[in-house]
């Protein structure tokens, strides 16, 4: 019993974080159809800036992750004003190619300017050790990864809903030409809308390089599961993206726990095609139909 | 639309018979006999030898692919998976049963058996999805096929170590001919009405399925000799390289294999075998630099896509960009607007 709560604990916490990644899969997505493969890797740099910080600047986890948030928000803008926006108009398949390669081009960038070794970020960076709460202990990362979570997704529920800008992102993503025609800045929106799946990425890329370890390549794998997990809740709603963060990175952890820890991303990447067959509007996703 | 308007019409009319095939089939004799003559008298040394080999397995796989991707216009990014498929299969029977010549073509042909047949079955459920969904499902199960082989079974498919030892079966000749037979399957596909069914299902699938073509069956027919020549590149491949690991088919081999299409065109043949060429050629001079070869791919990747080349191969659209014509046209332009 007591393992499986700890299984859980595990689950949610990395849930979390996939939760964090799917925000931006899905936000770009609802706005403009696209599955930003470069998010993964906008991950794996505020990964590396965050280590940059804590380990030749010597600060502490916060001033790390929001330099870390500013410098990843510029990139995804520069992103998508340098290689998504001139092919707005073109085939989906076009932007897609182009997606995959930018993801490459900041990986081996990566690699090429610090080498392709494993870093790992000085210990107590993040986290405070073990609480121990009614018999279990438990490690205080995860619970801070959980947390840090919590807010963000309040903040980003709030801006989405409450503010100007919240309101031209949602106008432009459910249609476009008429946002425009009402005088919603829809580059502007677009621009927003990478800005801040991007600063989300960089305070996941962090915590999961705080929690785990980093190299060049490693934003690939949270990134593809993020997009299960946006995928699975329904891609391009936020609550969506929460519920299939946890419940991916529940399932995940219950089966490299109790079955085997070699089939985890198989078991992944079978949700995914599962949901996409069975039910591809995703879990709270609503569904679109498609006119001639 | 924008986007295929290259498309050359040329070829699309002919009803195809041997009298088409005949000169491509002479160009492949004389490209045959060529090279068949520079290795004999030694200015392509074995060593050489192995990258022309690679080349041919290499444009074996990118027709496939072409034929999925460019020709049909379904975006599959798990094609290295089928590959795997297939060298698993042709490297057990070869290690495991025999190693004689008949074996070996039986080896390779059930390779690409195989690989067809998972094909068809995983093209059912999958390509009714479409666009981008497709290529994360095909991405998935590409991984998903990878990581059962690397875990299934230790003592039958060695796990992460993979297979060793595996004959070196794979040819000059045998690799050269195996090329040519996917060559000209796919161009004469191309020329059939089914090869039209499918270049109007990239096209518009509603338009298609509304002037009687059966969109389902042109999608999984192009999947599976798609995936048949993948696995037949992949007994190829197990037979040059004598040892086979998982992790040699996975994401980056997909994406390696698309960078060739892409760069040849997506939807052009020729294009396909040039780019196959060109890539090739950059890989061995950047053999030491493998980052830096990756970040040339990724740019030009990027480049490709923005400037909309389409179904021109790269080079021959940036000559068109840069040639002297279209400044002219670009100059008299500018001036009537002044």
């Amino acid at each position: 019993m007591e393992q499986f709560i700890q299984q859980i604990i595990n689950g949610i916490s990395i849930g979390s974080i996939y939760a964090l990644i799917a925000l931006g899969y899905t936000m770009v997505y609802g706005i403009i159809n696209l599955i930003n493969f470069a998010h993964g890797d906008i991950l794996m740099v505020g990964g590396y800036i965050g280590f940059f910080c804590a380990y030749t600047l010597g600060i502490g986890f916060i001033p790390a992750t929001l330099i870390a948030m500013v410098v990843c928000a510029l990139l995804g803008v520069v992103i998508e004003k340098v290689a998504y926006r001139p092919l707005r108009n073109a085939p989906r398949i076009t932007l897609l190619i182009t997606a995959i390669g930018v993801s490459f081009l900041l990986e081996y960038a990566m690699m090429y300017f610090v080498g392709p070794d494993v870093k790992t970020y000085p210990s107590g960076f993040f986290g405070f050790g073990y609480i121990s709460l009614g018999g279990l202990s438990i490690s205080s990362d995860k619970l801070m990864v959980t947390f840090i979570t919590l807010i963000l997704m309040v903040a980003l529920q709030f801006l989405i809903s409450k503010t100007k800008i919240g309101k031209s992102m949602r106008a432009v993503s459910s249609d476009p030409d008429a946002a425009q025609l009402m005088g919603v800045s829809v580059d502007k929106a677009i621009s927003f809308t990478f800005l801040i799946g991007s600063a989300l990425a960089a305070v996941a890329g962090v915590m999961y390089g705080a929690m785990f370890t980093i190299n060049p390549l490693s934003g690939m794998t949270p990134g593809l599961k993020a997009f299960i997990a946006a995928v699975f809740g329904g891609i391009g709603s936020i609550p969506g993206a929460i519920v299939g963060g946890v419940s991916l990175g529940l399932i995940e952890t219950l089966v490299s726990g109790y079955l085997s820890s070699a089939y985890k991303d198989a078991v992944a990447f079978a949700i995914l095609i599962i949901i996409l067959i069975v039910k591809p509007s995703g879990l709270l996703g609503k569904n679109r139909k498609e006119k001639v | 639309m924008k986007f295929f308007d290259f498309f050359k019409k040329k070829d699309e009319s002919k009803i195809s018979g041997l009298s088409d095939n005949l000169p491509t089939l002479l160009i492949f004799v004389a490209a045959y006999i060529i090279i068949k003559l520079l290795i004999v008298v030694g200015i392509i040394s074995p060593f050489y030898e192995t990258v022309v080999l690679k080349l041919c397995i290499d444009i074996i796989l990118g027709l496939g692919l072409n034929l999925i991707t460019g020709i049909t216009g379904q975006f599959s990014l798990g094609h290295a998976g089928f590959m795997a498929i297939g060298a698993y299969t042709s490297a057990l029977m070869t290690l495991r049963i025999s190693s004689s010549p008949v074996m070996i073509i039986l080896a390779v042909i059930l390779g690409g058996v195989l690989s067809g047949f998972l094909g068809f079955l995983i093209g059912i459920p999958t390509l009714r999805l479409r666009g981008d969904y497709l290529a994360i499902a095909t991405l998935g199960l590409g991984e998903i096929i990878k990581i059962v082989i690397q875990n299934v079974d230790q003592t039958i498919l060695g796990g992460a170590a993979g297979l060793s030892s595996i004959p070196l079966y794979s040819s000059f000749e045998f690799c050269f001919i195996c090329m040519v037979i996917c060559y000209f399957v796919i161009t004469n596909v191309l020329k059939s009405s089914f090869g039209r069914a499918c270049i109007s299902v990239r096209e518009d699938e509603i338009a298609s399925e509304s002037m009687g073509v059966n969109v389902t069956k042109a999608k999984i027919l192009a999947f599976i000799i798609g995936t048949f020549f993948a696995g037949v590149a992949g007994a190829l491949y197990s037979g040059y390289v004598g040892v086979i690991q998982p992790k040699n088919f996975g994401f980056m081999k997909s994406i390696d294999i698309l960078m060739i299409v892409v760069l040849g065109g997506l939807g052009n043949i020729n294009g396909t075998i040039i780019a196959a060429f060109v890539l090739n050629i950059v890989s061995f001079a950047l053999q030491d630099f493998a980052e830096l070869r990756m970040v040339l791919y990724s740019l030009l990747l990027i480049a490709i896509m923005l400037i909309k080349s389409g179904e021109t191969p790269f080079f021959v659209k940036l000559r068109e960009m840069f040639s002297i014509e279209n400044m002219k046209k670009k100059l008299n332009s500018r001036k009537a607007e002044e």
